[in-house]
């Protein structure tokens, strides 16, 4: 299994390359609404990928409160 | 449908929906392709009343308060009604709310009950305020076997067996608190009564009926007022149906139409649009010829239903359009928030009537409503039957502040008479918008009057509830204003929040505070952040007990400022 911090290199990745956005301006502390510029429903489509890609499911219900990569990263990680 | 005019309360007329319509369906709960749940009223109701006999054996009584904070899903309306039928008070709160909100709003409305989602739950346990929690009661849904509860309840349960006294209420009583608004400082409870909710049930379904077989889907938050009106109090007074979707992912959205023959739904502008980008895509992506096809069509269709919509027409012409939208579809409802006349058009020349409203909490949802007779897309809409809309002090091209009288205005706002005064003033609900009536009764919004901004996803936020993440920035003082409401601009588009600085003497506006402005911005959800800042070179006027003068700030900062030069983007 992953570490948490594999994790989060993989979604700092995938949502860099979602969004077109450098990597390297991406830090596992960002707000992703914030770096990414997306909106609530961007937000969706990015978890949409990332339930793909880490082959699990995501709750919307589930991630309510969670802006930070670092956050999403160990709600991923704890459905692994 | 129920007639309403004979009902005292909403309890009493749930439960009469109960009895009247046992097999019918009236909640599906769907979470993304798979169902929950399909309950017929005599489900729904074998399932309220021993949670209310619970209720009431824990000793919850009439006039008591409950909270829901949940999401979409089935046990919110049965948690509602078996409230209603122990004669208790709702209090719905936003679950996009953080815990601390939360807590703030809880400790405000005084409730006894809390009714939780888990994940929800444990938030509140996590935070600092949660030691100060005076909620008797906690019940919380979905809690895995080996969840640490913190002293709530398992929902599924919480149930005893017998017969639950039946709690009658009158009118005039209280039937919900909803904040409209005041997580900040000073919270705005607009206490809703029987009353308010039965007369805007019969003045929404004389337009839009729903009747058995019917069905809505429910996306928007159950305890948005627009949501708790026609995705639960309309459709149940007339024996109809809800949907709820656990999920808001645009496929599963698009799936539901079909899947379950929605005939209505009601949805923030932003989803609106976001639904008019999606269609508009899979238009362009077409071969040119049946592009060209599919244009002839709309225009057509467009000519047939100039002056109102025929669905039998338009579902025949536009056959494949209909169709993936189930062909049922006979209106979306949209509101919470300004729609731009152009989204409002595309759909309707598809044939799929989007009825773009205005209201606000303290008027009871909705005051007026587009009734297609005929589409005018430019307004929103005429006043509903028994609202009474005047427009006070107008202008000479006749704007005005938008003034509403009717049974549906809110009682008062919750312990504070202030508030209430300067809102009702000789039975008139003064709505801080800025509109005109046409010759034709159509209402047009021409901005706002009051210092708050209305956001494409249907919030309201006040300047003042978010200035508190702000205090200890290093300056000398600062001031969070809409700045729609600085440089009034005649327009309830472009609205965004900016903070007003005034630096210490000195110093300049550098990296390290643009940094602590970034940083302090994050701490608020994406819609509630500053977006710009406005440099101000005078000490603010402050009251004797040196609260900042708002208006008075804000009428020098627009007498010797323009917007286009004094905002900076954040």
């Amino acid at each position: 299994m992953p570490t948490l911090d594999q994790t989060t290199d993989e979604i700092l990745k995938l949502a860099a390359t979602h969004f077109k956005v450098a990597r390297e301006k991406l830090a596992p502390g960002d707000d992703f609404f914030e770096k990414l510029k997306i909106d609530s429903l961007q937000a969706l489509e990015l978890l949409t990928r990332l339930e793909n890609h880490f082959r699990v499911e995501l709750p919307d219900y589930e991630m309510q409160g969670v802006t930070s990569f670092r956050a999403l990263a160990e709600r991923i990680q704890s459905r692994l | 449908m129920l007639d309403l005019h004979q009902y005292e309360s909403l309890g009493a007329a749930l439960r009469d929906a109960l009895e009247r319509w046992p097999d019918e369906v009236c909640l599906i709960e769907a979470d993304r392709d798979r169902e929950n749940c399909r309950l017929t009223y005599s489900d729904f109701k074998q399932m309220a009343l021993p949670l209310a006999r619970a209720l009431q054996d824990s000793g919850f009584r009439e006039g008591d308060r409950a909270a829901i904070i949940m999401t979409n899903q089935s046990k919110w309306l049965i948690s509602a009604y078996a409230i209603f039928h122990c004669g208790g008070e709702l209090v719905p709160l936003d679950y996009k709310l953080t815990a601390r909100e939360h807590l703030q709003l809880l400790a405000h409305s005084k409730a006894n009950v809390l009714v939780t989602e888990h994940h929800l739950w444990r938030a509140i346990v996590a935070s600092p305020g949660f030691k100060d929690l005076g909620v008797q009661t906690v019940l919380v849904t979905e809690a895995s076997t080996s969840a640490d509860l913190a002293g709530a309840k398992r929902w599924e349960e919480f149930k005893a067996e017998g017969e639950p006294r039946f709690v009658p209420r009158r009118r005039q009583d209280p039937a919900c608190i909803v904040y409209s608004s005041g997580t900040g400082g000073r919270p705005k409870g607009c206490v809703l009564t029987h009353e308010n909710y039965l007369e805007q049930c019969i003045s929404l379904t004389s337009l839009y009926p729903f009747w058995p077989g019917v069905r809505y889907l429910s996306i928007l938050p159950t305890n948005h007022a627009i949501d708790f009106m026609v995705g639960f109090i309309g459709p149940f007074t007339c024996g109809a149906a809800v949907v709820h979707l656990r999920t808001l992912r645009p496929e599963y959205v698009r799936d539901a139409f079909p899947r379950y023959k929605i005939a209505y739904m009601s949805l923030v502008p932003m989803v609106l649009k976001n639904l008019e980008k999606g269609l508009g895509t899979r238009f362009a992506e077409l071969p040119a010829h049946r592009r060209w096809l599919l244009d002839r069509l709309i225009a057509l269709n467009k000519r047939l239903t100039g002056k109102r919509p025929k669905l039998k027409i338009s579902r025949a012409l536009l056959k494949q359009v209909h169709q993936a939208f189930g062909g049922e579809l006979r209106a979306l409802f949209v509101g919470g928030a300004f729609t731009e006349p152009a989204t409002l058009q595309f759909f309707y020349d598809l044939g799929i009537p989007v009825a773009n409203g205005y209201g606000l909490t303290e008027a009871g949802t909705a005051v007026t409503l587009n009734d297609f007779n005929p589409f005018r897309p430019d307004t929103v809409g005429r006043p509903l039957p028994g609202m009474e809309v005047r427009i006070a002090d107008p202008s000479d091209e006749g704007i005005g502040e938008v003034a509403v009288r009717s049974k549906t205005v809110m009682s008062h706002y919750l312990d504070d008479p202030e508030m209430t005064a300067e809102a009702i003033v000789d039975g008139w609900l003064m709505t801080g918008d800025l509109g005109r009536i046409d010759p034709t009764g159509h209402l047009q919004l021409f901005g706002r009057k009051k210092n708050m901004i209305v956001t494409e996803g249907g919030k309201n936020i006040y300047p003042e509830d978010i200035e508190t993440v702000f205090e200890g920035l290093p300056v000398k003082e600062f001031c969070v204003f809409a700045a729609n409401y600085l440089w009034p601009a005649s327009s309830v588009t472009g609205e965004m929040l900016v903070i007003v600085l005034r630096l210490e003497p000195g110093h300049e506006f550098d990296d390290a505070l643009r940094c602590e402005l970034a940083e302090r911005n994050r701490r608020l959800p994406d819609f509630k952040r500053v977006r710009g800042y406005v440099i101000w070179d005078r000490d603010f006027p402050r009251t004797a007990s040196l609260k900042i003068k708002r208006i008075e700030l804000a009428e020098q900062i627009r007498a010797s400022t323009e917007r286009a030069t004094a905002v900076a983007a954040l």
